[in-house]
Parts: structure tokens; C-alpha cells; sequence
């Protein structure tokens, strides 16, 4: 495969293209799948089939994630010949029966009753990662490659040195968005110094956190991307093998993966020679099955090995010592979904969107109490108040909006007085939360804070693998305590205790799950200790969510957990 | 060196066969240990004794090791499934959209605690850490079927269709 190759492939897809006036793209991702996107596009086939009038020719397309899965199923009609984003015309909901209408009305007035009428949604969000989401088949190859893909990948191959590859990265200012936030750069440039015959590329799309489903939403709607971002850091850190870990609850993902690294082998540009230099690369898909503590790198590569996914002291890092002994390279899905545009269009061009220490855009999944929920992708800088009232259209129903949560169980609530805060890694640590994978919960007054940090407490609870103490015991009696005070028949005292156990397991935990497991704790009673107080002293939840007093003692003692 | 002996399959069940396949795939190694699981796993519907002992046997691995994975992830399951499941999603997204209503509606209706099975077999009611359909909260997987935006009275009428079956 050579650069004339792909123009090649790509001027094939656009002359394929030209045969028709209009595209039909349907959103096929698990959202809208779940409302039957697959018959409404079988309709829209049959209907653009019948319809061959010159002016009037279209295309209907399967496509991933077009983001506002609160109004899917989504459909999307754009002249063929149009850059993208004009003249384009989004609906929503759109159900089987109407197919032949939307078909009839291509190239006159869009169907009103239909249309999203979204565009604050749309267009206060910048689109990298997300650019092909929603405009491709995930499933071709050639329509990714018609759209400027591989050509980062080739002209890394053929042009650039592994050492200037990393510099660019390193120049773009690019961060982890797993959510810890470390140099993208750095990261590849201790693999590459690390002494090693084998060196290994993870992908880590083990989006455990609940809630976050942007990782899931990229590898069904532009699975080629992260191949070739993966592909790059293979070239850049001299790796030949390459895992990309995916939950096994995501079965549309996993299919769309295996079926993208076939093509991408069938092209070249995976195996070995690629590009027709010596660089050999090729990717394997393992499943997880279902541990949250496997997002984190040591336990990851445990699972991979086909252990349990147990978390190990770190140094030595995955960088010197992972996946079997070996230098190993773990980035998350949405680091490699930047890696080929950061390529093709220049470090500097990236490096100027952003805030100073956080640069680039990144992809929020939009959730809870909120008008719009799925999934925006935005340039960091932009204020949480931007994000949830102009893009998600706020909280519905008249309700008034309380926090927005952050950072999954790792992360914190972000209460109204912190709203007009730039997104940024520091910013979001510094009000007591984090940036996490991207999940943002918004949650109004019918939420109780202290029922939402007794929730996180049983998800770290369960998901405590059980090799360290302070975690595995500690969230269960934070847990108990939490419980405790929810049913109102908590003292003073235990509030303290409570206190006191958040700073142990934070400072003696073994990993990431652990050290960041009081976290909901610590944030909501740190804005929101009033409510702690209420349910303490007057037995009152505010919200009406807890059983405050109403559940009789034998109940509550049967309830408690011991580890 | 003696060459190493593999076990024979545990009985004629064509099935056997696919997981077989999946540990030759791998060459046999020992980390093919979590993929010959989901294979099992997807194959029998649960992963029983015989299983267990098989793969450990044929990769070589500690029947310890092996015991100690299959009851590690939730996703595998020691038990036969029930005819159908009921899956509620209790991530964030739907916690916050009221799942644990779904959830104490399911449970009154079917006399059973989430996480169990019906007597007869028919129906088991599991809860999931988060299936990834946050944007249609909260969610609900009618055996292997996604729904969004359920309300407690579809999860009734859901199982209510299964039970007059």
C-alpha cells in the first residue's frame, strides 16, 4: 500500500459516490439500534431503490454514532456533492413508516415534523475523534480510507523516524484520556528507550466506568482509526504485536472490530510489510469479562495473560515490565482516535485548541437528568455550563439542576457554583473531581448526594478485586456506614469514622480503584454536608430518595456487610 | 521429555469441538485460559465442573488457576441460565433515571432477589454495571434484546409475556 494506492481507493468511493445526488446516512450504533435503526434502513433501501429520478438518487448508508441518542433514531440527509456539514438536514426519531416519506422529500423541503431541530447541539461541538462518526461505514475500510485515513499511518512509515513521530505527539501536547491525564508523548518515548526484542501496543477499551460510553461508541463507528492510531505508536515505540482489550458487554463493538482488523489486513496495513517497508504489526482482539478493576493498566494486562485481573505495585510500569515482562505500551481508545489526525494535520494545529496545560478536544458522554443525552465532543476549555445548558439543553422537566458528576466512581459532583469552570485535567481536581473517561451525569433535585456517594460506594464495594485490604474491607464499611446514614440512624460520630476511613483507603489502596474510591464521598461532603446533616440530625432526606426511620431495625442489621 | 497427553473431549457434544477449536487457535498457551472461558461460556451457557477441568487440563493451567478466573469475572456463570433472563442496567446513567425502581418492581413480581433464578427455571433476574446505552437510560436487556427508556410496567409486561408463554 502506497500513498497513490490510497487516492486510488479513495477516488473509487468518491466516483461511487457521484452516481447519487443525496446521502441517507442511518445511524446504526447500540442506541439506535435499540430502536430498530436496522429495519427503518432496510425501508430506506427499498424506497431510495425505487426512486431513481435524476436529482433524487440516494444513498442510504449504515453508519455508527451520530451522538444524540435521545432522539434516535437518527438519520441524516446531505447532498453528495456538499462539503460536509452544509445544506445538511438531521432527523430524529424517525420510524419505519416513515421511510418513504423521507425519501420523497429529498431535494425539496425536509420533512418538518421530523427534523431534530437541534443545531445548538450540534454545532457548539468541535469533531476529531468523532469526525467519521456517524458519516462512514464503520464497516468499510475504503470509505475511511476516502476520507483521509492511512495517510497519517503511511507518511509516518515513509517519511518520519520513530523519534519524530514521538516528537510530534509530544508537540501537540496530547494527554491520556483513560483519565489520568499523562503525556501521551512521554509515555511513547519511554517505551521506545526501554531495552526489549518485544515490545507490545494495549488498547484499553475496558470502559468500565458507568455511565461513559464514548470508547464503546468510537470502536463501533470508526474501528479504523483506532487501528491506525495503534499502528503509528507501534511504528513510533518499535512494537510488533498489539492487543485492543474490549468488554464483552459491547458485542456490536467487538463485531465491528474483528471485522475492520480483517480488512485491514486484506489492505496492508496490517501484517507484515506494511507500506512495502519492514515494519510488521498486527492486532488481536481479547474480551473482558466483566471486572471494572481491569481498566487499570497492571490488571489489564493480568487479564490478558489470562489471569485474574488483579492490579500489581507499580514501578515498575507497563512502560519497562508489562505484558509479559515485556515493554508495553496502554493507551486508551480515544488517545489512539487522535494519533492519525494529530499526524495529518500538524502538532501545532492541535497544540491551539485548548487551554494551556490541556490541549485537544475531548468526547463527553452527556447523561441523567438532561435534555439532550449522548454524545458531545468538545474542545477542552469550554465551561461545564456551556456543555450542559447550550449543547445538553439543561435539565428537563422544570427541574432545577443540582450537580453534574464527573470522573465515574473515581470522580466527584461538581455542584452549580463551580458551572462556569473550563474543562481541563487540573481544573476538574482542583473543585474535588476529575476528568475520568468522560462520563458526565448530571443529576437534578430529586437526586440525594449522600444516596449517589452510597451508590459509587457499592459499585467500588463489588468491583474491589480483594488483593488489598484497605480497599477491600475499607469500601465496605464505608459502604455500611454510608448505608447507615441513609436510613437515618447514624450519630455524629460515625461521620467521622466515615471521614477517617476516606483518607486511609485514599492513602494506602494498592491501585487506582482503591486510592480513588472515597472520592464521591469526599466531593459530595464537600459541597453538599448539609444533606449528610440533615439525614443525621432530623432524619430527613430532601429528596425523598432515602428510607429515613422507616425500615425497622432486624431489616437494617440483615442488610449490613461484612468483609 | 514426555510428550504431554491431551484429555479427550468429555463426550460427543459437537460443541466441545468449537472450544477445542478456540485453545488450537491459540496454540494451546496458557493464556488462552479467559478466551477458551467465553467460548464455553457462549457454547453451554455456563461454564460446570467438567468444563472447567477440561480447560484447565488441555492449557495446563492449575484447576485452581482455572476456578479462580471463572469466578473472578461476572461475566461467566456457574450456573445453567434460566430460559430467559432479564438484565437491569444499574450504572450511573440509569440509577440516576430510576433503574432501582425497575429493579424492586421485577423483584416483587417474580419473589426473587436480583442475581437469582425463578424455581422453574423460566426466568433469572440480573443486574449489569453499565451495558453502554447511557443515552437511552435507564435500560433494560430482554434476554439478549436492548430496550431504552423502560418504564417499571414494561419490565412487567415483559415478564409477564414470558411467564404465559
Amino acid at each position: 500500500m502506497t500513498s497513490e494506492e490510497l487516492l486510488q481507493i479513495a477516488n473509487t468511493v468518491h466516483a461511487e459516490t457521484a452516481k447519487f445526488d443525496f446521502e441517507v446516512n442511518v445511524c446504526m450504533g447500540t442506541g439506535c439500534i435499540s430502536q430498530h435503526s436496522d429495519k427503518l434502513k432496510a425501508a430506506l433501501s427499498k424506497e431510495a431503490s425505487a426512486n431513481t429520478d435524476a436529482g433524487k438518487r440516494c444513498h442510504v448508508r449504515r453508519t455508527g454514532c451520530m451522538g444524540l441518542c435521545a432522539a434516535g433514531p437518527l438519520v441524516l440527509v446531505e447532498p453528495a456533492n456538499a462539503t460536509h456539514g452544509e445544506h445538511e438536514t438531521r432527523y430524529g426519531g424517525v420510524q419505519e413508516a416513515d421511510a418513504a416519506e423521507l425519501i420523497a422529500s429529498v431535494g425539496g423541503a425536509p420533512v418538518e415534523r421530523l427534523q431534530t431541530h437541534l443545531d445548538a447541539y450540534f454545532h457548539g461541538q468541535q469533531h476529531i475523534v468523532l469526525e467519521n462518526s456517524g458519516r462512514i461505514d464503520p464497516e468499510a475500510i475504503d470509505e475511511y480510507i476516502a476520507r483521509d485515513g492511512y495517510q497519517a499511518l503511511i507518511a509516518a512509515l515513509t517519511e518520519m523516524s520513530p523519534q519524530s513521530v514521538i516528537d510530534q505527539i509530544s508537540k501537540s501536547g496530547l494527554r491520556g484520556r483513560g483519565g489520568g491525564g499523562y503525556p501521551t508523548g512521554l509515555k511513547w518515548g519511554t517505551v521506545a528507550k526501554a531495552v526489549g526484542a518485544q515490545k507490545y501496543v494495549i488498547c484499553n477499551g475496558d470502559e468500565g466506568d458507568p455511565g461513559a460510553f464514548m470508547d464503546r461508541s468510537v470502536l463501533e463507528s470508526d474501528p479504523q482509526r483506532v487501528i491506525e492510531g495503534m499502528a503509528i505508536a507501534a511504528y513510533a515505540v518499535g512494537a510488533s504485536k498489539g492487543y485492543i482489550y474490549v468488554r464483552a458487554e459491547y458485542p456490536l463493538a467487538v463485531t465491528r472490530m474483528t471485522a475492520s482488523l480483517q480488512q485491514a489486513r486484506r489492505r496492508g496495513l496490517l501484517g507484515n510489510n506494511i507500506c512495502g517497508t519492514t515494519f510488521a504489526f498486527d492486532i488481536e482482539i481479547r474480551l473482558g469479562a466483566g471486572a471494572f478493576v481491569c481498566g487499570e493498566e497492571t490488571a489489564l494486562i493480568a487479564s490478558i495473560e489470562g489471569l485474574r485481573g488483579q492490579p500489581r505495585p507499580r514501578p515498575p510500569y507497563p512502560a519497562v515490565s508489562g505484558l509479559w515482562g515485556a515493554p508495553t505500551l496502554i493507551n486508551n481508545v480515544e488517545t489512539f482516535a487522535n494519533i492519525a489526525p494529530i499526524l495529518r494535520k500538524g502538532a501545532e494545529w492541535y497544540a491551539a485548541i485548548g487551554t494551556e496545560k490541556s490541549k485537544g478536544t475531548k468526547v463527553f458522554a452527556l447523561t441523567g437528568k438532561i435534555a439532550n443525552t449522548g454524545l458531545v465532543e468538545i474542545p477542552m476549555g469550554m465551561s461545564l455550563r456551556e456543555i450542559i445548558f447550550s449543547i445538553g439543553g439543561g435539565v428537563p422537566d422544570g427541574r432545577k439542576f443540582k450537580a453534574v458528576q464527573t470522573g465515574g466512581p473515581s470522580g466527584g459532583c461538581i455542584p452549580e457554583q463551580h458551572l462556569d469552570l473550563p474543562i481541563s485535567y487540573e481544573a476538574l481536581i482542583d473543585v474535588g473531581s476529575m476528568m475520568g473517561s468522560g462520563g458526565m451525569i448530571v443529576m437534578d433535585d430529586t437526586s440525594c448526594m449522600v444516596n449517589v456517594a452510597r451508590f459509587f460506594m457499592e459499585f467500588c464495594m463489588t468491583e474491589s478485586c480483594g488483593k488489598c485490604i484497605p480497599c477491600r474491607a475499607g469500601t465496605a464499611q464505608m459502604f455500611n456506614l454510608l448505608t447507615k446514614i441513609c436510613d437515618g440512624r447514624a450519630s455524629h460520630a460515625d461521620l467521622d469514622l466515615l471521614i477517617d476511613l476516606c483518607d486511609v483507603v485514599k492513602n494506602t489502596s494498592l491501585c487506582g480503584l482503591g486510592m480513588t474510591a472515597p472520592n464521591p464521598v469526599l466531593s459530595t461532603l464537600r459541597y453538599f454536608k448539609h444533606e449528610y446533616m440533615e439525614h443525621i440530625d432530623h432524619k430527613h432526606c430532601r429528596a425523598g430518595v432515602c428510607a429515613c426511620g422507616t425500615k425497622s431495625e432486624a431489616e437494617m442489621e440483615a442488610a449490613e456487610v461484612t468483609a | 521429555m514426555q510428550a504431554y497427553l491431551m484429555p479427550p473431549l468429555p463426550s460427543d457434544d459437537k460443541r466441545w469441538r468449537i472450544v477445542n477449536g478456540t485453545m488450537r487457535r491459540h496454540g494451546f498457551t496458557r493464556h488462552a485460559l479467559i478466551e477458551t472461558l467465553h467460548t464455553v461460556q457462549s457454547s453451554f451457557g455456563y461454564l460446570d465442573d467438567v468444563a472447567i477441568r477440561f480447560v484447565a487440563k488441555s492449557l495446563r493451567v492449575p484447576l485452581s488457576q482455572a476456578y479462580g478466573v471463572a469466578t473472578f469475572y461476572h461475566h461467566f456463570s456457574l450456573k445453567p441460565p434460566s430460559k430467559h433472563t432479564c438484565t437491569i442496567c444499574i450504572g450511573t446513567a440509569c440509577y440516576i433515571k430510576g433503574a432501582d425502581k425497575l429493579v424492586a418492581a421485577a423483584e416483587r413480581k417474580l419473589k426473587i432477589k436480583a442475581g437469582k433464578s425463578t424455581s422453574d427455571g423460566n426466568i433469572s433476574l440480573m443486574t449489569a454495571r453499565c451495558v453502554g446505552a447511557c443515552g437511552r437510560a435507564p435500560v433494560m436487556l430482554a434476554d439478549e434484546e436492548l430496550v431504552g427508556i423502560v418504564q417499571p410496567e414494561a419490565v412487567l409486561a415483559q415478564l409477564e409475556r414470558w411467564a404465559t408463554q
